[in-house]
């Protein structure tokens, strides 16, 4: 068991690499569903007791929104807006590569220096929602276009998600599905937000979005 | 009884707005929502109910006064929304009236919540509930106001969350389990892990105080006020940023009950000077009006922080300025949309003799400049004088110094720019009929004026009780 949970916290950080290093935005969606699938099956196999039926509601929801929903919404975006599909990154794929590797690198300190409570978690669980959150907004600040960015928002939000698999156990599972509608709402808002931008400027680079600064 | 009803009935009223078919009829929902909200919400403030012990939904003083001021404030913007959206009526306001009623009920929520991740959740949900408000006008500049806002705003709640988890991560030393019920976490008091509690007060900070629109996390701020409409910058202003505010007062809380009040302070003072630094820099440089008030803005949340930071007296003095800063920014937003209609413009260079184009909207403009800068006899002078003896009465002279030096910065721009559109040469181009101001119009600002002014000069024992129960929450003490 612990070794899959371990197979499953490496692909998530694998994945990401392949995020900074991939220039073809549909196959950023793809990686990031595949990511969203990772982490929907990682409860079951971190906290070993846990096949609960809420266990198993929070794992089909968490595969739908991120494995399934929230990637085709942001396909459809890309088709419906005809996006070059290019991710033209402000900072190139080799570069953005290397910062990949400080990211871990950092992640992994930072991860030992923390008190961590005991409990049967992976040790490999700290630092690689640390470095996915990292890696999400460098993804967020490095890439022109709008679609890219929101990539970049949510595989940070999928860091925060594994930092919460901590504290899994505790929280309500109302709490959990709270959180996940919002996620799909932000999502949601976004996806109009850009065809807004692609249908005003016929673009959705956000180097366009430049009228308002001091 | 009470706290159900803040929360279902603006929400029944935002999903019915969004099945109403008839567009003219519609805005009639904001009015009739916030009314229901605010009689529920008086007889709360009449009679406070105890705060239920661990209970998903209690109140207790300080999300009274939040309830409070976001019931006034949303209760003036929705009146003054039906003769806003009557003049807009070549746009759909379908979304706008339900958003605004929406974020009316999550505020409540957060407000009458004291378990922190539910407080997270309907935060997020006052976050997401706001964009659809920035874009209400349609335009480029809209459109990336709204954009800033949802990928800085996004970034900022979700380093809220990782700072909530982290006190969860706090309280696992103990027997029950972790912990995100605030009345657990004060239980657990000194046993709370400090190096947890530590990094979870520093990323509540930053999340929530991106949403505040503490500088140096302020850059979305003045792109969403300056494009939302008047109504909807008043409601950010007053609501959105007081729901970010409990959030880190909640955070304040934990960290007091866990003895690091100490770090958090100077964290605290540090960033609401670099606020107000910034707010006077800029302001003195604005050439846009409704940008100004972004920056005002910014000011008064660095003043919040302060009086958190500064304690004592200063805490009484933070809240007391909450109010005043709710009832200000109303007056001031919603005057600033009528003059912008009016002139179809809201840069400093085009905007002159509102004075006489506006006169009711542009008295009261420039009555709210004075007003927010904290001049006698308004209630801002109350609490920001209170601030600065607090200050100095806690040692902190330096303190005290920089912030009165910045504030009269401050109101040299806030001042330049009222006078200056409310005087001068009005354009020659006469006014149209859906460009004026009407009786609906004036009103709401009025009255905000009126509250501003009573609270300078008495401000009734009862309050004072409340503001001073929610001091004592936060350990601070009553003057």
């Amino acid at each position: 068991m612990d070794q899959i949970s371990q197979l499953l916290l490496v692909a998530t950080v694998f994945l990401g690499f392949a995020l900074l290093g991939s220039s073809s935005m549909s196959g950023c969606v793809n990686l990031l569903a595949l990511q969203g699938y990772c982490l929907s099956v990682l409860p079951f196999f971190l906290h070993h007791e846990e096949h609960s039926a809420r266990a198993v509601l929070l794992a089909a929801g968490m595969a739908f929104l991120k494995g399934w929903l929230v990637p085709r919404i942001l396909l459809h975006a890309i088709r419906e807006v005809r996006i070059a599909r290019e991710v033209e990154p402000l900072v190139g794929y080799v570069p953005s590569l290397l910062i990949g590797v400080v990211i871990v690198g950092l992640s992994v300190v930072l991860g030992q220096r923390l008190p961590l409570p005991p409990g049967n978690h992976s040790g490999l669980l700290v630092p690689i929602s640390l470095a996915t959150m990292m890696m999400g907004l460098f993804l967020t600040v490095s890439r022109l276009k709008a679609l890219t960015q929101v990539i970049g928002y949510l595989v940070f939000e999928n860091g925060i998600y594994l930092f919460g698999l901590l504290v899994f156990r505790e929280t309500p599972w109302l709490l959990e599905m709270g959180i996940l509608l919002d996620v799909f709402a932000a999502v949601f808002i976004l996806g109009i937000v850009i065809q807004h931008i692609s249908r005003q400027f016929d673009s959705i680079h956000t180097d366009k979005l430049t009228q308002l600064k001091e | 009884m009470e706290l159900l009803g803040i929360i279902l009935v603006p929400l029944a009223a935002s999903l019915a707005a969004l099945a109403w078919p008839d567009a003219k009829s519609r805005p009639l929902l904001l009015p009739a929502a916030a009314g229901v909200h605010t009689l529920l919400t008086l007889r709360l403030v009449a009679a406070p109910p105890a705060a239920a012990y661990g209970a998903w939904l209690s109140l207790d003083a300080l999300g009274l006064l939040l309830l409070a001021v976001s019931s006034l404030v949303s209760l003036g913007c929705n009146i003054y929304g039906v003769a806003y959206l009557r003049g807009h009526s070549e746009r759909d306001n379908r979304f706008f009236v339900a958003c605004t009623l929406f974020m009316l009920s999550a505020s409540s929520v957060v407000a009458v919540t004291r378990h922190l991740g539910l407080m997270w959740v309907a935060m997020e949900a006052t976050t997401l509930a706001a964009a659809p408000l920035i874009h209400f006008q349609h335009s480029d500049r809209s459109l990336e106001a709204t954009w800033k806002y949802l990928i800085m705003g996004g970034i900022g709640i979700g380093l809220a969350l990782l700072g909530t988890y982290f006190l969860a991560l706090a309280g696992a030393g103990n027997p029950e389990g972790y912990a995100l019920h605030l009345d657990d976490l004060l239980a657990l008091g000194p046993r709370l892990s400090v190096p947890w509690v530590k990094g979870a007060f520093v990323f509540i900070l930053v999340g929530y105080g991106l949403k505040m629109g503490l500088s140096p996390l302020h850059s979305w701020k003045p792109d969403a006020y300056g494009e939302a409409p008047g109504m909807a910058g008043a409601a950010l202003s007053a609501i959105l940023t007081g729901c970010s505010f409990l959030g880190l007062l909640r955070a304040y809380q934990v960290c007091l009950a866990a003895g690091q009040v100490e770090f958090v302070r100077d964290l605290l003072v540090f960033m609401g000077l670099l606020s107000l630094l910034t707010a006077a820099l800029f302001m003195l440089s604005q050439k846009d009006f409704k940008r100004l008030l972004a920056y005002s803005s910014v000011e008064h949340m660095g003043l919040l922080v302060l009086g958190l930071g500064i304690g004592g007296t200063g805490i009484f003095a933070a809240l007391l300025h909450f109010v005043n800063n709710g009832l200000g920014k109303g007056l001031l937003f919603l005057t600033a949309g009528n003059i912008h209609r009016a002139y179809g413009d809201k840069t400093l260079n085009h905007v002159h003799g509102a004075l006489r184009r506006v006169p009711v909207s542009a008295t009261l403009f420039l009555v709210g400049a004075f007003a927010i800068t904290g001049s006698p006899p308004f209630g801002l002078f109350i609490s920001e004088f209170l601030l600065l003896t607090s200050a100095a009465g806690a040692g902190r002279w330096a303190v005290a110094l920089s912030v009165a030096g910045l504030l009269g910065v401050i109101f040299i721009g806030m001042a330049g720019a009222a006078l200056s559109v409310a005087q001068g040469e009005p354009p020659a181009k006469p006014l149209c009929q859906e460009q004026g101001e009407s009786l609906l119009t004036t009103m709401v600002p009025a009255a905000f004026a009126v509250a501003l002014l009573a609270l300078g000069l008495y401000i009734p024992p009862w309050l004072m009780d409340r503001l001073g129960a929610a001091a004592a929450l936060l350990g601070g003490t009553r003057p």
